[in-house]
């Protein structure tokens, strides 16, 4: 068992309880500690399932030979709450996981799930509402904030309790081009400073961009796991499970058909701004 | 944006939730627990006054307690409002039916008596009273300390095996989603009435039912949040209310004990003048 892996599959199936098809047929992948990961793949290709895996929400098929390893340990129905302590999930509805009935009580919950004593609980609560920019906010009810702001407080409830895996399961979708800037800024300045590994499940394909390293999913299957530029340069195998491409590669398919051929290596938006300018140049 | 909150704010103004009126006097400084206590201990107290001296003592003490709040005479009007009719209905019952004492006119069953005009009025100011009073308790504290003190209030039930941890949570869990679940009406109506559907109009049968519309997808949103919300709960490290320290405590100020005094005041100053 290599140590600087934090999450392991090996083998993993998974059936809902109320249907025949499988919805993860033997999925392997690894992610390593430290990076971003993110996972892609088109409406009910079981990217979510996965995300409930990991914190043990849900437990693979028992009669297969299925096994998720979290920083070491092996997830089973004992030890879900020692893996909880180590990964925080933020999902999709910001409405939906606001458990307290202001700012400063839902950041708490997890911390009294824990049993942290009071006097600590409110440091712990001022210090990460500070670090998502929300401190002002402490006593504002939910209903009063916007939908980027909630997504903030989530991430802060899982901050409070330091985590060293943080899985965002589509956070960002259900809000505004610049609550989604926010929120994907805020993740990225606290995963270098605090040394967190983030999974990221998205459609969002500049999130996805954003990555380490890029898992494709195809109805339960893996298909592919690459850095973002090598796997979005697989343009052909994209569209045919039906995924959106980055903007650059559109612009590159634009420009191949109408006859200007990009070498294969250039493939990041600044190296393709850098082509074009020289391209210019010599015209 | 601002419709939204306008049509929110009409549907929130008919319910008591919405009924905290934001402010900073003497009362506000209470802590809840002892303000819903000393609420109910109070409309007790209404109940030893039976002559007129004890029923001017008290109306005193509820006015001061109005006074202390700081807020506008208006407020307290608009509680008593919607039960005026009610009001009105029991002290002329008292008025005519009541018999005994100097007989001052009689038709049929009625009869005006001295008895009468004295229970009419003892009635007319008991209920006036009773919902000033409470109203000085609901426009002063947040729903969530009203949730916070009734926690405190139900804990020797744990000796009974009473769930009140849990209880808490759901309580606070609830209001909560108050504002969240008048949001979803509101859009659930507005979407109905984009294609169609007239919630005002028509006769009993008709308005009943242009309520399914709203309903049906107001539960199965609710059950989906619930469903949501335990997920993200659980994810948490959520598993029971054992164990479980709380974030939010509620502390006994100097106010309480001006509180307590003010109302051993008036209970002893009740028992003097009460008649026997």
């Amino acid at each position: 068992m290599s140590n600087d892996n934090a999450i392991e599959f090996k083998h993993v199936k998974f059936t809902y309880p109320d249907s025949k098809k499988a919805v993860l047929k033997d999925v392997n992948f690894v992610v390593k500690k430290g990076s971003w990961t993110s996972l892609i793949g088109h409406n009910g290709s079981g990217k979510s399932t996965i995300s409930k895996l990991i914190n043990g929400l849900l437990l693979p098929d028992e009669n297969s030979d299925s096994k998720i390893t979290v920083l070491g340990t092996n997830v089973t129905a004992e030890n879900i709450w020692d893996i909880r302590e180590k990964v925080g999930i933020v999902f999709q509805n910001p409405d939906n996981q606001f458990v307290g009935a202001t700012v400063g009580d839902d950041v708490a919950f997890g911390l009294e799930n824990r049993s942290v004593p009071r006097q600590e609980m409110i440091k712990i609560v001022r210090n990460v509402l500070s670090e998502v920019g929300m401190l002002e906010y402490i006593d504002s009810e939910p209903a009063n904030l916007s939908g980027g702001q909630k997504q903030r407080i989530a991430i802060a409830g899982i901050l409070a309790v330091e985590p060293q895996i943080i899985i965002l399961d589509e956070s960002t979708s259900m809000l505004d081009p610049s609550g989604r800037k926010q929120i994907l800024k805020i993740i990225i300045e606290l995963m270098k400073k605090k040394q967190l590994t983030v999974v990221s499940i998205t459609h969002d394909i500049d999130e996805a961009n954003m990555a380490d390293s890029v898992i494709v999913l195809n109805d339960g299957e893996i298909i592919d796991q690459d850095s973002p530029v090598k796997i979005f340069n697989k343009t052909t195998m994209l569209k045919q499970i039906g995924l959106d491409i980055p903007f650059t590669n559109k612009l590159i398919l634009a420009l191949d058909k109408s006859g200007v051929s990009v070498p294969q290596n250039l493939r990041t938006k600044d190296e393709l701004k850098q082509y074009l300018c020289q391209l210019n140049l010599k015209i | 944006m601002g419709l939204r909150k306008m049509c929110r704010g009409s549907l929130m103004s008919k319910i008591i939730i919405g009924r905290y009126i934001p402010g900073d006097s003497l009362v506000y400084k209470m802590d809840p627990r002892g303000k819903l206590l000393i609420t109910i201990l109070f409309i007790l107290a209404i109940f030893l006054a039976n002559n007129p001296i004890t029923y001017a003592i008290i109306t005193f003490f509820c006015f001061l307690a109005i006074i202390a709040t700081g807020l506008k005479a208006r407020v307290f009007w608009n509680g008593v409002k919607p039960l005026i009719g009610l009001i009105f209905f029991t002290s002329l019952l008292q008025l005519f039916f009541m018999t005994g004492g100097h007989v001052f006119w009689h038709w049929w069953i009625f009869s005006i008596s001295s008895y009468g005009v004295e229970n009419a009025i003892y009635i007319f100011i008991r209920f006036t009273l009773i919902i000033l009073i409470s109203t000085v308790m609901t426009v002063t504290t947040m729903p969530l300390e009203i949730a916070d003190a009734m926690e405190w209030l139900l804990k020797p039930l744990k000796i009974f095996k009473v769930p009140v941890d849990k209880i808490a949570l759901v309580i606070s869990i609830a209001l909560r989603f108050v504002p969240t679940l008048f949001d979803e009406t509101l859009k659930i109506m507005n979407a109905q009435r984009s294609r169609g559907a007239d919630f005002n109009d028509g006769g009993l049968i008709k308005r009943a039912k242009a309520i399914a519309p709203i309903l049906i997808p107001l539960f199965i949103h609710s059950l989906e949040t619930a469903i949501d919300l335990s997920t993200a709960m659980e994810s948490r490290g959520y598993r029971g209310s054992a164990g479980r320290t709380k974030y939010r405590v509620l502390n006994w100020s100097k106010y309480d004990l001006i509180s307590l005094a003010y109302f051993i005041l008036l209970v002893g100053l009740l028992l003097i003048f009460r008649t026997h």
